[in-house]
């Protein structure tokens, strides 16, 4: 069973509230897929086993085969290669891996080669099995790290996904493959527009989700009367209480430190396990 | 440094939700001469809270997709094989999951593949109720290339600028990735909002050591300092032995909430906060100066 946490919205609560799920489920496996910013070691503390580098592929010209024919910067759609005709330069930033100019290069002068994008680290936390990644400061592509970070473990245990923030190819990197997502917003017009853009790319790929109110404040009507007009579920409702921030700034797990945190958060996961058994027997 | 007579202002956080928005407005409120540009393509709030008036409104295109033409297609399946994408399963793009790259489109054997440039996301041309002009976006769900939009936005907003222009500010997004780096081109200084948590300062680290290496200078603003008083301390001594300079220290202020939720800046929703953004601005200003 895979559950992602994921907003829209930066600083909504994802981290706080997937780290404490990971907390409450006996056996998980939390993994951390903000890889420009990840912080849910902040929270779980876990003692790190193992860490790796990662890699992208990049196209390496051997110039003694090559005979500049243009080719290999005709098919590249990045322009991530020009052609100066004694020799080829790349933009490796703006290289996505695709492999087209090593397949097509009629002088077979392409190979790929490794380039380092980032780390995995992988750890446990109490009975938690942990990993996070982290991107190489500079490089600009985030999603092949996400990829490869999600890839890493592969047994059965329950496994929680916290998100990189926003709506693009990170963040579908992130929840694309879940059985469930689980949405944090909070009560401000903020986090009522990128609630609804978060739940237009889960619709377009079909993840069942539900929607935390972290933060939450009754006052702020809007957003409920957005939930419930479009009959969308609502999970959970957490008020903003200053021993909570106050927690999460020490770097304190909330559900471990506040009994009626962790309680919330025992529910929580019984309701989305109970609404993914039900859309598995409508499937 | 670029050499002109404007100066350009990102504010970036690392960590989201630290009160990027809340700041950037409130700046946008208080100087004139100004162009505003909210860089956080995948999910933009500055419109919420800043009255303005679109003037146009263009598509994006992000890039080319790629779509099999079924009835040329004689299922040989070579496109599957090259994808590294994973975007193509029995004869179908996944268009979220397809990043342009054009490899199925040139290995077809049947030219059964099309490759055509598609609309990902709107941006926006606005008038501010003095006249100043604003730019936001909105990136289609699941789309990559936030980074292209970025530019693009910033490269609209290149064409205002003349003689009266003195401010450019950018709202930026969360992060160090792609949509950052855009956000970064031809910046005099970076105003960095952090928030006094362990997160806050990890984040703020990661960001300082991008910057380094694009050498932009920086300044700090620790908001909801008094969230935790420790850690505030940490930060500020972390960024003295980092020669960055400490913009501001605000207190958490119920108020930054409220405002946003009567979708209202700061100054105006309660004018005496004005003051005090007007002394960071006087910092801002010094720094840029020297």
């Amino acid at each position: 069973m895979i559950i992602s946490i994921a907003s829209g919205k930066g600083g909504t609560g994802k981290t706080t509230v997937a780290a404490s799920l990971s907390y409450v489920i006996p056996e998980s496996v939390y993994i951390d897929c903000d890889v420009e910013e990840p912080n849910g070691h902040l929270l779980l503390n876990p003692k790190i086993i193992n860490e790796e580098p990662v890699y992208k592929l990049i196209p390496n010209v051997n110039l003694y085969k090559c005979n500049f024919c243009n080719k290999c910067v005709d098919v590249c759609e990045y322009n991530a290669l020009l052609n100066l005709r004694t020799s080829i330069f790349l933009f490796e930033e703006l290289c996505h891996s695709c492999g087209a100019c090593a397949y097509f290069c009629p002088q077979n002068a392409i190979t790929e080669v490794k380039k380092e994008i980032g780390k995995i680290r992988s750890g446990m936390a109490d009975n938690i099995l942990f990993y996070d990644a982290y991107l190489k400061i500079g490089e600009e592509s985030a999603t092949p790290l996400i990829k490869q970070v999600k890839e890493v473990y592969k047994g059965s245990r329950t496994i929680i996904i916290d998100s990189p923030p926003g709506t693009s190819c990170s963040m579908f990197e992130a929840v694309k493959d879940s059985d469930y997502c689980i949405l944090v917003t909070e009560s401000t017009p903020f986090g009522l527009n990128d609630l609804k853009l978060a739940v237009n790319v889960l619709i377009q790929i079909g993840v069942p989700f539900g929607i935390v109110i972290n933060k939450y404040d009754e006052s702020f009507t809007k957003l409920e009367e957005y939930i419930n007009g479009n009959d969308l579920n609502l999970l959970l409702k957490i008020p903003f209480r200053m021993d909570i921030a106050k927690c999460y700034s020490k770097g304190e797990l909330p559900a471990a430190v506040t009994e009626d945190y962790r309680q919330m958060m025992v529910k929580l996961f019984a309701k989305v396990k109970k609404e993914i058994i039900e859309v598995k027997e409508n499937a | 440094m670029p050499d002109n007579k404007y100066k350009q202002i990102v504010i970036l956080s690392g960590k989201g939700g630290t009160g990027k928005t809340t700041i950037a407005t409130a700046f946008a409120e208080i100087i004139s001469e100004k162009i505003i540009i909210d860089a956080d393509v995948d999910a933009a709030n500055m419109h919420l809270v800043l009255n303005h008036k679109i003037n146009l409104e263009s598509d994006y295109f992000g890039g080319k997709k790629a779509e099999i033409i079924l009835h040329k297609c004689s299922q040989c399946r070579l496109c599957e094989s090259v994808c590294r994408f994973g975007a193509i399963k029995d004869f179908i793009v996944d268009k979220i999951s397809c990043e342009g790259c054009g490899f199925c489109y040139n290995v077809c054997p049947d030219n059964a593949i099309s490759f055509e440039e598609t609309n990902a996301g709107k941006y926006f041309q606005c008038k501010l109720e003095e006249e100043s002009n604003f730019y936001y976006a909105k990136l289609l769900a699941g789309e990559g290339n936030s980074g292209k939009l970025v530019s693009q936005l910033k490269k609209q907003a290149d064409k205002k600028i003349d003689e009266n222009i003195k401010w450019i500010i950018v709202d930026g997004p969360p992060g160090i990735g792609c949509p950052v780096n855009a956000s970064l081109a031809g910046v005099n200084l970076v105003v960095i909002v952090t928030e006094p948590t362990q997160s806050g300062l990890h984040d703020l680290k990661r960001l300082i050591d991008l910057l380094k290496i694009f050498k932009i200078p920086s300044g700090v603003i620790i908001n909801k300092y008094d969230i935790n008083m420790e850690m505030s301390r940490t930060i500020e001594e972390f960024i003295q032995l980092e020669g960055i300079p400490l913009l501001a220290k605000i207190n958490f202020e119920k108020n930054f909430v409220k405002a946003i939720q009567n979708s209202k800046s700061i100054i105006k929703y309660d004018s005496n906060f004005e003051s005090m953004f007007r002394n960071i601005w006087m910092k801002i200003e010094t720094i840029i100066k020297n």
